[in-house]
């Protein structure tokens, strides 16, 4: 259960982003900068899982690489575990790396295909120097069967994997520095229901067992709901409302909110729900005709 | 608890890890070319290195008595003379054996230097972008605006004949080879989110660039090298053709092919046997590459 | 009676090269005029390869096993290419899954939607573009005559897709496959985009083969469905009855195993060992039976 008191671990205040524009044209070997975040404020506390949800485009990944300093602010505050490391150099992030770590969306590419599964989940320890072989081999075999694999997996490679075992495998990558903070970048939308629900299953235990803080990124309101202990929605680089999930999903405050939860086609059929015309979209079509 | 993974459907594409034999060698069952091109190439190397204990003649000795013996499968040969000898009454398989010594000197060295050279500078333009991917794709921009051929010739015109000028025109030339393509594969793989699992673990950039970006990197390498040896072969026989590589006292393909050029009508064989092999080398080189390109690539190598 | 627009009998298929993995087995389906009909299943379970067999685009390296695709009672693998090419794009047509990668990035939008109008109904000139703006118009798409000049790129992929629905319904086919059109797009958009399949389905009177891997789309645009397992039919029915009281145990687990969006606690429960066991039995007991009497 969420301890309400627990301490701020991950903490944005008011944080922006500006990148290069791929889209513009080179000027003089550089690029526009296109605004990616508007003030954003917020904070994640330990073994609290806090879901970022929101359409394409609407800044969420970049927040996510943002909390983890992939990306440098533009502006405002960014404090990991009470460390101002809003413009830290990558030098003195790099003892605090093995305390935030990451989860990719995409197994196949977050893998190095030359590398077999020993050596990729192995990197998280390799930092621990002097560390003995048997001791990493008790510690590698250890993680695999944390994250439900066969331990004999560890000599494969990763193509040779399902795509629900490579996202076992990226798990028990970024725990493997037994990290405080741990970000999970659309890890499931890749999967079949099945699996999904395995992987899920494996995070939420996981992250009770180690209190860690989760940033749990999503496109699907409905895995959110049944992950998360609190949600943001976002919409074009600015969050659009915050709650608790049962309170914003059961009672949401926002249009935009509102109209993400009434595209969400229900399991039930519903003759009304496609009949229904969402906001918006009869004046558009009228335009049209 | 934590669920056991599901026994996996079959699905299009799968793949089932196979134990006992090694992988590479399973590999070299599915791509023979690899092993007929390299035993040639094996071949032809061992030959080059023992060539004073493998050829049957000196290649420099003349004999006038003995000029322009057609091959031993022909009327009038001489069996001590298989393939045959020259205006000059020189034996045409010893030349021959004497001449890959250049050939391969050149492929090898030449390859692995502008390989090298290139590599480097396409790791750094690839992985570090900004300036220093600036000032390489420039320099390689205004490279390519010159003939090659050109240039390789006014190369060795300006620093003289010889071996070493001739591996250096190569090296000069084709290291934008190795530079374009290793810049685009290593900009392609920095953008994989291995990358990023990698720093978000606090691994160095320098790190980052050795130990997981040039893995997936070399295999291309691996490849070019073995189509920049062709390349060189040829460059090599080009340049002695037109006499500007080693010295006349070392037989070279590309020499012999020119001798042969003007007696072509009364002595084929003086040409068609090193153009033949100078074919067949370079061809070696290309399939190696093109069945190395194959073999090494963990998802290709199912 | 009226026979069934699309009925696929003993439908099979396999790997080309040993060791001949099963990807279809028997596969028994069928399609009225004017019925929205779901596949769904997850990857493996063959709802792709379905799809693709009707359209003869099987990739090269899987081969029919066995079966027959009637179509308005013509077997559509028996008949000569020829007449095959006929029916492809006038009768049948395609509703692609990515809307990035089903359209030419080098031609504009109104020479690609118009290639069957031109190829199969030789219309030309002010009649053609008449056609088009009118197609861009059915799928809600505003200023059409200035969209039909422009490339792919510059367009959304909601907007992309209601291309590709326009195409699709411009030879005004009487099957439509559609192979997770909606996979690729946000929420809000794959709403649009069911909403305007179905109310042009409807008013065409077209009949719809809709592959998808979500149960919520098959809830609400699908009359009927059949649910596929390894290849193989687990259930098959009206999709209220399906979804309301699942008579085989793995449409119900999946329906567990999806999340939902109004419940919390809901969904999300792993399928059982015991289930995948018996379904793995079930595959093997299907093989052999194909094996026995072919």
């Amino acid at each position: 259960m969420l301890d309400p008191n627990a301490p701020i671990l991950v903490e944005a205040k008011g944080v922006e982003l500006e990148l290069p524009d791929m889209n513009a044209a080179r000027a003089f070997g550089r690029r526009p900068l296109t605004r990616i975040l508007h003030p954003v404020t917020l904070s994640i506390r330990r073994g609290e899982i806090v879901g970022i949800v929101g359409e394409s485009g609407s800044g969420k990944s970049s927040l996510g690489r943002l909390l983890l300093r992939l990306h440098e602010p533009t502006a405002g505050r960014l404090a990991f575990d009470g460390v101002d490391i809003t413009h830290a150099s990558q030098d003195t992030l790099r003892p605090m790396r093995r305390r935030m770590q990451m989860i990719f969306q995409d197994p196949q590419s977050s893998l190095n295909p030359r590398r077999r599964i020993r050596s990729i989940v192995a990197a998280g320890l390799t930092l621990d120097a002097g560390q003995r072989a048997e001791i990493r081999d008790g510690e590698l075999v250890r993680l695999m069967v944390a994250v439900g694999l066969d331990p004999a997996l560890l000599d494969r490679f990763p193509h040779e994997l399902s795509g629900g075992q490579r996202q076992r495998v990226g798990i028990a990558r970024a725990i493997a520095t037994r990290p405080d903070f741990v970000l999970a970048d659309e890890i499931v939308s890749g999967l079949d229901v099945s699996t999904q629900a395995q992987v899920l299953a494996l995070l939420r235990r996981l992250a009770g067992e180690l209190q860690l803080a989760l940033a749990f990124i999503s496109h699907d309101l409905s895995v959110i709901r049944n992950l998360c202990h609190r949600v943001v929605v976002m919409r074009a680089g600015r969050i659009v409302e915050e709650g608790s999930c049962a309170a914003l999903f059961d009672n949401p405050k926002a249009d935009y909110t509102r109209r993400l939860l009434d595209a969400i086609p229900p399991l039930v059929p519903d003759p009304n729900w496609l009949g229904r015309p969402p906001p918006g979209a009869a004046e558009a079509a009228q335009a049209a005709g | 608890m934590v669920e056991r993974a599901l026994p996996e459907i079959p699905r299009l594409g799968g793949s089932v890890a196979h134990r006992g034999m090694p992988s590479w060698l399973k590999g070299l069952r599915r791509e023979p070319r690899v092993v007929v091109a390299g035993g040639y190439l094996l071949l032809l190397l061992l030959a080059a290195i023992f060539a004073p204990l493998v050829s049957p003649h000196d290649p420099l000795e003349q004999d006038l008595m003995l000029n322009t013996l057609p091959p031993a499968f022909s009327a009038g040969a001489d069996p001590g003379y298989v393939l045959g000898t020259d205006s000059l009454g020189r034996d045409i398989a010893s030349r021959l054996i004497h001449g890959a010594r250049v050939a391969l000197t050149v492929a090898i060295v030449a390859a692995l230097a502008a390989g090298a050279f290139g590599t480097v500078l396409g790791l750094l333009a690839g992985y570090y972008g900004g300036w220093v991917d600036a000032v390489v794709s420039r320099l390689i921009d205004i490279w390519m605006a010159f003939p090659p051929v050109l240039l390789s010739i006014l190369l060795v015109a300006m620093i003289g004949t010889g071996l070493t000028s001739v591996i250096l025109a190569i090296v000069i030339i084709d290291w934008t080879r190795f530079c374009r393509v290793v810049r685009s594969e290593t900009l392609q793989q920095t953008r994989m989110d291995y990358v990023d699992a990698a720093v978000v673990l606090g691994r160095s950039r320098w790190t980052i660039l050795t130990r997981e970006v040039l893995p997936n990197v070399l295999p291309v390498v691996l490849v070019l090298l073995s189509l920049e040896m062709g390349i060189a072969v040829i460059v090599e026989a080009v340049l002695s053709f037109v006499g500007l590589s080693v010295s006349s006292d070392m037989p070279t393909w590309g020499g012999m092919i020119a001798e042969g050029r003007q007696i072509i009508y009364h002595g084929w064989w003086v040409m068609v046997f090193p153009l033949s092999l100078l074919v067949l080398t370079v061809l070696a080189f290309n399939q190696l590459g093109d069945g190395l390109r194959r073999l090494t690539d963990p998802v290709m190598r199912r | 009676m009226s026979p069934a627009l699309l009925s696929i009998a003993g439908l099979s298929a396999r790997l080309k090269r040993p060791p001949h993995t099963p990807l279809l087995r028997s596969v028994d389906l069928e399609v009225a005029p004017g019925e929205v009909h779901g596949l769904v299943g997850e990857s493996g379970a063959g709802k792709s390869t379905i799809g693709k067999a009707i359209l003869g685009i099987l990739p090269g390296a899987i081969e029919l096993a066995g079966g027959t695709i009637r179509f308005c009672g013509e077997d559509l693998l028996a008949m000569p290419a020829g007449r095959r090419r006929e029916i492809l794009g006038s009768q049948i047509a395609l509703i692609p899954q990515d809307p990035m990668t089903s359209l030419n990035p080098s031609r504009r939008i109104g020479d690609q939607l118009t290639d069957g109008l031109r190829l199969k109904r030789g219309l030309n000139g002010k009649a053609l573009e008449d056609k088009a703006v009118s197609l861009l118009r059915d799928v809600q798409i505003n200023d059409p005559e200035a969209v039909l000049r422009r490339y792919p790129h510059e367009l959304s992929g909601g907007m992309r897709q209601r291309i590709l629905i326009a195409a699709a319904f411009s030879m005004d086919p009487k099957l439509i496959i559609a192979d997770e059109p909606t996979t690729a797009l946000d929420v809000t958009v794959q709403k649009e985009v069911l909403r305007l399949i179905r109310s042009m389905q409807a008013s065409h009177g077209t009949g719809v083969l809709f592959v998808t891997h979500d149960l919520g789309v098959v809830a609400q645009i699908c009359d009927r469905v059949t649910v596929l397992y390894g290849g193989m039919i687990v259930e098959q029915g009206a999709t209220a009855d399906v979804l309301a009281a699942p008579s085989h145990p793995y449409t119900a687990a999946l329906m567990a195993a999806s999340p939902r969006h109004d419940q919390t606690g809901s969904g999300m429960q792993p399928i059982p060992a015991s289930l995948t066991a018996a379904l793995q039995g079930e595959l093997a007991r299907h093989g052999l039976e194909r094996v026995t009497h072919a």
